[in-house]
């Protein structure tokens, strides 16, 4: 049986660097590798919860994302739960972290969130419909090993008024054909023209899904802030209220925490 | 089928087999080797570095970009105000950037090779295309060309594009002229040549008729001896038929031979035409004006800013709008507003003026290329700011010191001499570089123990002797006496401390000087080590038709030192002539070596010895034949005083070598610094690695390693300084560890960092340094890049608590992870808003610490310590007390955590019937009141502090302080202590008489133990 496998394997890695390998084999590789393309079609949305790690400073985190395009961002700190990032289909908001109280994303970032709907779980799910283009760049040495850089653009975004195009660079594995680190360049802010990347490891089954249970986001080549994972959610339950703006109530005295929670939960 | 194949692919691995069942073969060579461990560019870019081009989008005026001499592509997105390189996978000397008029969002072409051809240029390797704004870039041929000086692209038809190629500066091309492609640079034709000596040095396309072309054609040619512009050959030419045919413009220009000509059209008027020609006589050189499309030329100014040094200022530029307006680059760069009749100088800035443009909307904005970086302007050059974020500095030598932490000196190209720090609080910063000598500088090295630091200029003019302390500066360089010849010292002179006499410092001339008393006496241990050819050392005459006799090209002289570190009588000569000379006497006896080496063309610049660390009769020679037009690397090494060498040179190394490094534990690690960046051997020199983790392709001119911290300094042409932090991990690299899935390399003690962190104050737009990361590192070596499974690592003190978890790096080769030494925060109690005091983590004490790597199923164990810094002003006595003063107010935050918990758990059962109790609910908030914060909010509008704030701000305090706990912070600690004690016994209280009624109604309540809660995040 051992030799079975070690032949396979040797099959399989001859299979994949003795010939050219087209874009399209790379994404429906990845696609089949994680989960193939049924499965992923028929998700409708995924719950991670882990931890953010960033010089030492830990902060537990909670993502969700559905495949209608909702998503939230929640972290606890000192019991607190703050939402980033809050997404209802239609107004993207924030909790200021000085007034504890929810803000609009300006109208640039929202409508440019509405244009990621449809990549849930995955822009290269579908691309060819969603009209995104793919090209095989080349190969790559990444982190010491192979890769297939492989370049995506989507919907132009709107910054500052202008039209971009929206490109990542995607490096994936040539052996595991998974994506191990994604590349975009800074569109704006004082960071604008510089690399942002966010490398991906730790790929786990989750009920048929390999998904990546480690990320480090930062700018290239500088250290990052690194979010592991240590739940993953398949279709979970959500109440519309997740999502929704909490509305603004005067309160004269807040007497106690949860007076306060009712009010935001409004 | 396919997907099959890549599902069992992936659920191998998922399962972990691969690593053990299939390990890569070990090979010593490849990026795979030094996985994450990057390097660090710390620039500076506080006097930054020549540009040799700027190009401006042509509808943009937010975008542009520079084409550096040796440090890459830069593109700015914000109308000069930052920088961001976009070239570094590529050779870095840069000719021209040329964006598309038709699509200049997408497709921009550099050519590579810088063109003003100075002695120190560096070399370009061919034509490259991005079609992405700048993001991916592809050769497009002329590989062999050198230096490329210009592009044109028909804005009517980009699909026609012309390449002007100046070609090779030191010796005979044919890829020279101008070449057409009609096929978007797919093929090319070439439409212009001259002959194997004669270049093109500009082409411009008409802006109203793309099918009118000027081109000037240069003869020219540099030796390590010489420089000589001008022949026969040189002329300017215009095409009116797209290049199929050129006929020479010269009516009204002298006969005779002429040198490099700049030449520009004006873009409002395309019939005026300027051209600014070097020719024989004097009262010709200079400006002509055209106002008919170059068939007539007018002579219309000859002064110094119009002909000073044509081989490094050609560049003139008209004005988008105003025909009258003309730019010339120069020393100072000059301004003329009549058309080119009087000019003035340009505004303050660094001189030498390498290319000026417009915006393309205002033409009081313009951007000036200097030696010393880019300058903008808002006011038609009358005032001029640098742009202070380019670290793309050239540095010639590094050398660096034993102080923690440990500076860097170096001198650099037009920029002087500069030493500076290798960590700052809050980043190494402009302010953090010192000046320390003036001209062109080069070598720059600290008195091993006195506090002085030696200096040069060009050609040792000036050698300078500066005492920090005394803030005294004096001039030390040997100089002829009675019956001796011209000393001949190179631009770049030898200026060598011994490693075993702190007071020696040897300089070369012809002659090696040596002074055993800091330069206040020299005494000359060698006849003339050179060739002595007198034909090479006729500089007065270099130049051609503009004399040039800046002591760029004097030769015949000593160019590299070396004293043995373990034998003082034993130093190595090397000639920038070829000669290779050792003495093992301390100079009664020299014997040249050089002729014992084998495929080494005689002649070849010896650009480095290192005497080796290891053994006395070792050495390793590092030859340049690159004034030669040899770009071949030649690394020789000899163990029996030169008698016989051996070549280290492989098929791995790209470029011609200039520095060499040998570690001072494991003699087979090596390090190369050739034109194309830095190599690396783990196996003496068998098979070479580049390394290229935040590494460009940049021309690496001298190699350090500091002895106490590891580190490899690299002085880079272009780029700054760039440091690779504590390279020991590759000492310990061989075939047996590169068999193992996972291998721990040796990790050095980490010293807590008691300083105070204040510090750091540059304005946005400067360009800072990153630190060196302080933190414990944990460095291992991974045989395959870690994909599926989880991955783990733990830190646990000695009694095996876990005390720290860290991400873990999962590149294959060496990986590099980093624990601060700090522990988990506290749980502080919940409350309205936050207590910033929270975030603070108390520091690990000194010890051992074990770490676990947990990968898949596999673990992995090694150990780090922490250790006190030695030259701390506290006592073990004290940090014992700060310690236990910290886990104390720790454990307070989190029983009052554990309170404040409860109160909110009965509360909030209470206020399911707040009716029925209200006088416990009045009861616990009251006592909550005074625990936490339960209103305002986490700016100015916050509420008075109450126990959980004050708590945390105490704790914070002495946590984060070194120093024992102070009499006040003992006191309040106390105070605190009293109030946490009272609340818990109120609690109580309330418990007891008001709670326990409560809970005798039947109510359920679930209360975690304190464990439980502490768990919780």
């Amino acid at each position: 049986m051992k030799n079975t496998i070690k032949t396979l394997i040797l099959a399989t890695m001859t299979f994949t660097s003795a010939q050219a390998v087209e874009v399209d084999e790379i994404i429906d590789g990845y696609i089949e590798n994680t989960g193939g393309s049924e499965a992923w079609n028929n998700l409708q949305g995924m719950k991670l919860s882990g931890e953010f790690n960033q010089g030492g400073m830990k902060f537990p985190f909670e993502i969700l994302s559905l495949k209608d395009g909702r998503q939230y961002m929640k972290f606890t700190f000192q019991g607190k739960e703050l939402k980033q990032g809050v997404f209802d289909g239609e107004t993207m908001w924030s909790t200021n972290f000085m007034t504890m109280k929810a803000e609009k994303a300006d109208a640039e970032s929202t409508e440019n969130r509405k244009l990621e709907i449809n990549d849930f779980p995955s822009p290269f799910l579908n691309w060819k419909e969603n009209g995104y283009t793919v090209e095989l760049i080349g190969t790559e040495s990444k982190e010491g090993s192979d890769t297939y850089k492989v370049k995506l653009v989507k919907e132009p975004l709107t910054v500052d008024g202008e039209s971009v195009e929206d490109i990542s660079y995607y490096y994936f594995d040539t052996e595991a054909f998974v994506p191990v680190a994604v590349e975009t360049e800074i569109r704006q802010g004082p960071m604008k023209g510089k690399v942002g990347e966010n490398k991906m490891s730790d790929y786990q089954e989750v009920e048929g899904f390999y998904v990546p249970f480690a990320m480090t986001q930062g700018l290239k080549d500088g250290p990052g802030v690194t979010m592991t994972v240590s739940k993953v959610e398949l279709n979970p339950q959500v109440s519309s209220s997740d999502f929704e703006m909490p509305v603004e109530t005067e309160v004269t005295t807040e007497k106690n925490e949860s007076a306060e929670a009712s009010t935001e939960n409004k | 089928m396919k997907s099959s194949f890549y599902k069992k692919t992936a659920i191998i691995l998922a399962l972990g087999i691969s690593s053990s069942s299939f390990a890569d073969e070990a090979v010593l060579k490849g990026d795979a080797l030094f996985g994450n461990m990057n390097a660090r560019q710390i620039g500076p870019a506080v006097m930054s570095g020549r540009i040799n081009d700027i190009e401006v989008h042509p509808l943009n005026s937010k975008v542009m970009y520079i084409g550096s001499a040796g440090g890459g592509v830069w593109r700015s997105q914000n109308g000069g105000a930052s920088f961001d390189p976009i070239f570094d996978n590529h050779v870095q000397s840069i000719g021209v950037v040329k964006v598309d008029p038709v699509q200049p969002d997408k497709t921009i072409w550099v050519g590579t090779g810088e063109t003003w051809t100075r002695n120190s240029v560096s070399t370009g390797d061919g034509l490259f295309r991005s079609d992405d704004g700048g993001t991916n870039w592809k050769r497009v041929g002329f590989e062999n060309s050198e230096r490329i000086a210009g592009i044109e692209i028909n804005p009517k038809n980009r699909n026609e594009l012309y390449v002007c190629v100046l070609g090779a500066l030191w010796s005979d091309s044919d890829e020279r002229g101008i070449y057409k492609s009609t096929d978007d640079g797919n093929s090319w034709e070439k439409v212009l040549y001259i002959d194997n000596k004669t270049g093109c040095s500009d082409v411009i396309m008409d802006p109203s008729d793309s099918s009118v072309l000027y081109a000037s054609m240069w003869e020219f040619r540099r030796t390590g001896w010489s420089f000589n512009s001008g022949g026969n050959n040189s002329a300017l030419y215009k095409s009116v038929d797209s290049g199929k045919t050129w006929y020479k413009i010269h009516n009204g220009f002298p006969e005779g031979k002429i040198g490099r000509i700049a030449v520009a059209v004006a873009p409002s008027d395309s019939n005026i035409v300027y051209a600014v020609l070097e020719t024989e006589k004097d009262s010709e050189k200079g400006l002509y004006r055209s106002n008919d499309g170059g068939q007539s030329w007018n002579h219309l100014n000859n002064d110094f800013g119009l002909v000073v040094r044509p081989f490094y200022f050609s560049r003139i530029t008209v004005d988008p709008r105003n025909p009258d307006v003309v730019v010339k680059a120069g020393v100072f760069g000059s301004i003329s507003r009549d058309g080119g009749k009087t000019f003035k100088n340009l505004g303050q800035m660094h001189p030498d003026i390498h290319d000026i443009v417009f915006d393309i909307n205002d033409s009081n904005r313009m951007y000036v290329a200097t030696d010393g970086g880019l300058y903008r302007t808002w006011d038609g050059t009358n005032t001029m700011e640098i742009v202070a974020n380019l670290p793309i500095s050239q540095f010639y030598h590094v050398s660096v010191d034993n102080h923690k932490p440990y500076n860097i000196y170096g001198g650099l190209q037009d920029n002087g001499s500069w030493y500076g720090p290798s960590s700052s609080p809050g980043g190494i910063e402009a302010r953090d570089w010192e000046s320390i000598g003036f001209g062109d500088g080069f070598r720059v090295i600290k008195h091993p123990t006195k506090d002085i630091v030696y200096s040069e200029m060009q050609g040792a003019e000036n050698v300078w002797r500066f005492n920090k302390a005394l803030d005294e500066v004096k001039t030390i360089q040997p100089l002829a006496e009675k019956g001796d010849p011209k000393l001949r010292f190179n631009w770049n002179a030898p200026l060598v401390q011994s490693p075993n006499k702190p007071d020696r410092i040897y300089m070369g001339s012809q002659f090696l000087y040596r002074s055993d008393d800091t330069g206040d006496t020299w005494k000359k241990i060698s006849s003339d080590l050179t060739y002595n050819d007198t034909s090479k050392q006729n500089q007065e005459n270099s130049g051609g038709l503009s004399k040039d006799n800046s002591g760029a090209e004097n030769y015949g002289t000593i160019f590299t030192i070396a004293e043995s570190p373990l034998d003082e009588k034993i130093v190595w000569v090397g000639t920038d002539d070829g000669r290779v000379q050792v003495t093992k006497n301390a100079g009664k006896k020299w014997q040249s070596v050089e002729s014992n080496i084998s495929g080494l063309p005689k002649g070849t610049w010896v650009y480095h010895i290192e005497a080796s660390a290891h053994d006395k009769g070792t050495a390793y020679a590092v030859f340049d034949g690159h004034t030669a037009g040899d770009s071949a690397p030649y690394v020789f090494k000899t163990t029996d005083f030169g008698k016989s060498w051996t070549s280290l040179v492989t098929d791995d190394i790209q470029g011609f070598a200039r520095s060499f490094q040998e570690d001072y534990k494991n003699p087979d690690l090596l390090f190369l610094g050739t034109e194309r960046g830095l190599f690396i051997t783990i196996d003496g020199g068998k098979n070479w690695s580049h390394f290229t983790n935040n590494m460009p392709l940049v021309a690496v001119h001298y190699l350090e390693l500091q002895p106490q911290t590891n580190d490899l300094v690299m002085a880079t042409h272009g780029r700054g300084i760039i440091i690779i932090d504590d390279i020991s991990p590759l000492r310990e690299i061989n075939a047996d560890v590169l068999s193992k899935p996972v291998h721990f390399f040796t990790s050095k003690a980490k010293t807590i960092n008691e300083a105070s962190g204040f510090g750091g104050y540059s304005t946005e737009m400067e360009f800072v340094g990153p630190n060196p990361n302080d933190n414990a590192r944990i460095a291992y070596y991974l045989q395959k890049r870690h994909i599926f499974g989880k991955t783990k690592m733990e830190v646990f003190d000695k009694d095996g608590n876990m005390v720290a978890e860290l991400p873990a790096g999962k590149a294959k080769g060496i990986n590099i992870v980093n624990w601060n030494g700090m522990l988990k925060r506290p749980k502080l109690a919940k409350a309205k808003t936050f207590a910033f005091g929270g975030l603070t983590t108390p520091r690990a004490p000194a010890g051992t610490y074990k770490v676990l790597f947990t990968k898949g199923k596999e673990s992995y164990e090694t150990e780090v310590v922490l250790k006190n810094d030695p030259d701390s002003p506290y006592t073990d006595k004290q940090r014992t007390e700060l310690y236990k003063t910290t886990m104390s107010l720790y454990e307070m935050n989190q029983e009052l955590a554990y309170l404040v918990y409860k109160i909110d758990a009965y509360l909030a059962a209470a206020e399911s019937d707040a009716e029925d109790n209200k006088d416990l609910i009045a009861q616990l908030q009251s006592l909550k009141e005074t625990l936490v914060i339960t209103s305002g909010d986490n700016y100015v509008g916050s509420a008075e502090k109450q126990l959980r704030e004050k708590l945390a701000d105490l704790y914070s305090k002495v946590a984060s302080g070194f120093a024992p706990p102070s009499s006040p912070e003992k006191a309040n600690m106390k105070l605190l202590s009293e109030n946490l004690e009272e609340a818990e016994k109120t609690f109580e209280k309330i418990y007891k008489n008001t709670i326990s009624e409560f809970l005798k109604t039947g109510k359920s309540i679930e209360i975690q133990s304190y464990e439980d809660f502490l768990k919780e995040a």
